[in-house]
């Protein structure tokens, strides 16, 4: 039969212990055995980012990761984020500006995040930036723009108002159009 | 139809050592395959197209991580990622061409894991980092219990997925000499989408023009044109010792055209990416020196 290692590692926070063949997907122990089934499958090969967790403070997708080498870990899901019923700036973010449509890619995608602003330690990331940190997350609802903003947003938010934003590389207004070509006229 | 993952079995070495003494596989003739970020691996095994019941995982083994800068060049241990090659300040000034291939090698969560050395074994001919280390003239260094040697890059791959590599051999560091002073990087990858997508093309080029104006180093190394990435051999010696115009382009671009052989499949089509590489290839030369686009 097939041989299974006992593995120890932190979830959120909690030392976990689990009994599982080695190669059994990180996604799967974390659904099955760990009882956390905020982590979604999606395509099951590294594309859509659905199960994006973070391993030692790096995103990782999940349904590539076997459990053997999540050995003494620290593991952060979506079910780690918010403290009880106080979501995180980034969670509220997306609650209020609708960054959240059907739900299956937002967990990654509060992941995917949560790395990002933390590499970007309280500068707020410009468009592209964010764009890029996210291209690893599908997302078939919401056409990506309210998933932006409501990054963009909890980082405005965490940096305060007196941070400086990058610049954005969002679609100019008519209005900004306009002044352009007035003045090279 | 998905392999059964909880079948398998995982050796985990400690050492180098041991996981040499692993590559021998058993008295039964199984050899285990390495494991390192399993970013190619777990995609093989989820759709059950990997027939390895036994593997080696490589993944935290010290002795082949890291990042060392020397006088010459600078060496990547094997397990070195994606990640940590682009956001490595004295890669990003020395070596632009493999930073930029670094940071389009699918995304975020792939490069967090993906190694440079599963890269190179996994030998896909569309492999984003492989035409970065081959234009740069890199060395692999592999390693076995009946000891070390290096391949150069560009005679590592004898055929598709075929590397010229012992079956008891691994990767163990990939040595990447500093490219010519003054010497212009260049890489492109073109896709469907910038992050994610597997590449029509891509390519990788050094180019310097020498003190009497006439190019003297370069090298074209493309992906996802042949069964292997390849330097374009013709097509550098149409370059070497010319003055940039625009007709050495075209010469260039003539000869590229009998470099690569590339095929119809469900990213993109022959015609279209001899095209895109003709095109490709004179955004390069004109990125390295605005005469190449002149009269």
């Amino acid at each position: 039969m097939s041989p299974r290692v006992s593995l120890t590692f932190t979830v959120n926070g909690k030392r976990r212990r689990v009994t599982v063949p080695p190669m059994k997907r990180l996604l799967d122990v974390l659904r099955e055995d760990l009882g956390l089934p905020g982590t979604k499958e999606g395509c099951g090969e590294g594309e859509c980012g659905a199960c994006t967790v973070l391993i030692d403070g790096r995103t990782v997708n999940s349904c590539l990761v076997p459990a053997v080498q999540a050995e003494g870990a620290t593991l952060l899901t979506v079910e780690g984020l918010a403290r009880g019923a106080r979501l995180t700036a980034l969670q509220e973010a997306f609650v209020g500006m609708g960054g959240a449509q059907c739900g299956i890619c937002t967990p990654g995608i509060l992941l995917s995040s949560y790395e990002l602003l933390r590499r970007s330690r309280g500068r707020v990331p410009g468009d592209p930036e964010v764009r890029e940190a996210l291209a690893g997350n599908l997302c078939r609802c919401t056409g990506y723009q309210k998933i932006v903003d409501s990054v963009r947003a909890a980082a405005r938010a965490r940096a305060g108002a007196g941070a400086r934003a990058a610049p954005t590389r969002r679609r100019r207004t008519s209005a900004a159009r306009a002044a352009r070509t007035r003045r090279s006229r | 139809m998905r392999t059964a993952l909880s079948g398998l079995s995982v050796a985990r070495p400690r050492t180098l050592a041991q996981a040499l003494k692993l590559m021998q596989g058993d008295a039964g003739g199984t050899r285990p395959t390495p494991l390192a970020g399993g970013t190619d691996l777990l995609v093989y095994l989820n759709a059950g197209t990997h027939p390895g019941q036994a593997f080696i995982d490589l993944w935290g083994l010290r002795e082949i991580e890291g990042v060392r800068v020397g006088a010459r060049g600078v060496t990547l241990g094997a397990l070195t990622t994606f990640t940590t090659i682009r956001e490595h300040a004295a890669l990003r000034r020395r070596f632009p061409a493999l930073t930029a291939a670094a940071a389009e090698v699918g995304a975020r969560q792939i490069q967090n894991r993906a190694t440079v050395a599963g890269n190179i074994a996994n030998a896909s001919p569309a492999g984003d980092s492989l035409p970065a280390l081959m234009a740069l003239d890199a060395i692999i260094r592999v390693r076995s219990l009946r000891g070390e040697r290096d391949i150069p890059m560009g005679a590592l791959y004898r055929g598709y997925r075929d590397l010229a590599l012992s079956p008891d051999e691994l990767i163990t560091a990939v040595g990447v000499p500093f490219a010519p002073p003054r010497s212009v990087q260049f890489f492109r990858k073109v896709g469907t989408r910038r992050a994610q997508s597997i590449s029509k093309v891509v390519m990788a080029g050094v180019l310097r023009l020498g003190r009497d104006g006439r190019v003297d180093h370069v090298r074209m190394a493309w992906g996802s044109v042949a069964p292997v990435t390849m330097l374009a051999g013709r097509a550098e010696e149409a370059l070497l010792g010319a003055r940039p115009s625009r007709a050495t382009a075209a010469a260039a671009r003539e000869a590229l055209m009998r470099d690569i052989a590339p095929i119809d499949d469900i990213r993109s089509d022959r015609g279209y990416r001899l095209a895109v590489a003709g095109n490709v290839l004179e955004q390069f030369l004109r990125t390295a020196d605005a005469r190449f686009a002149r009269d």
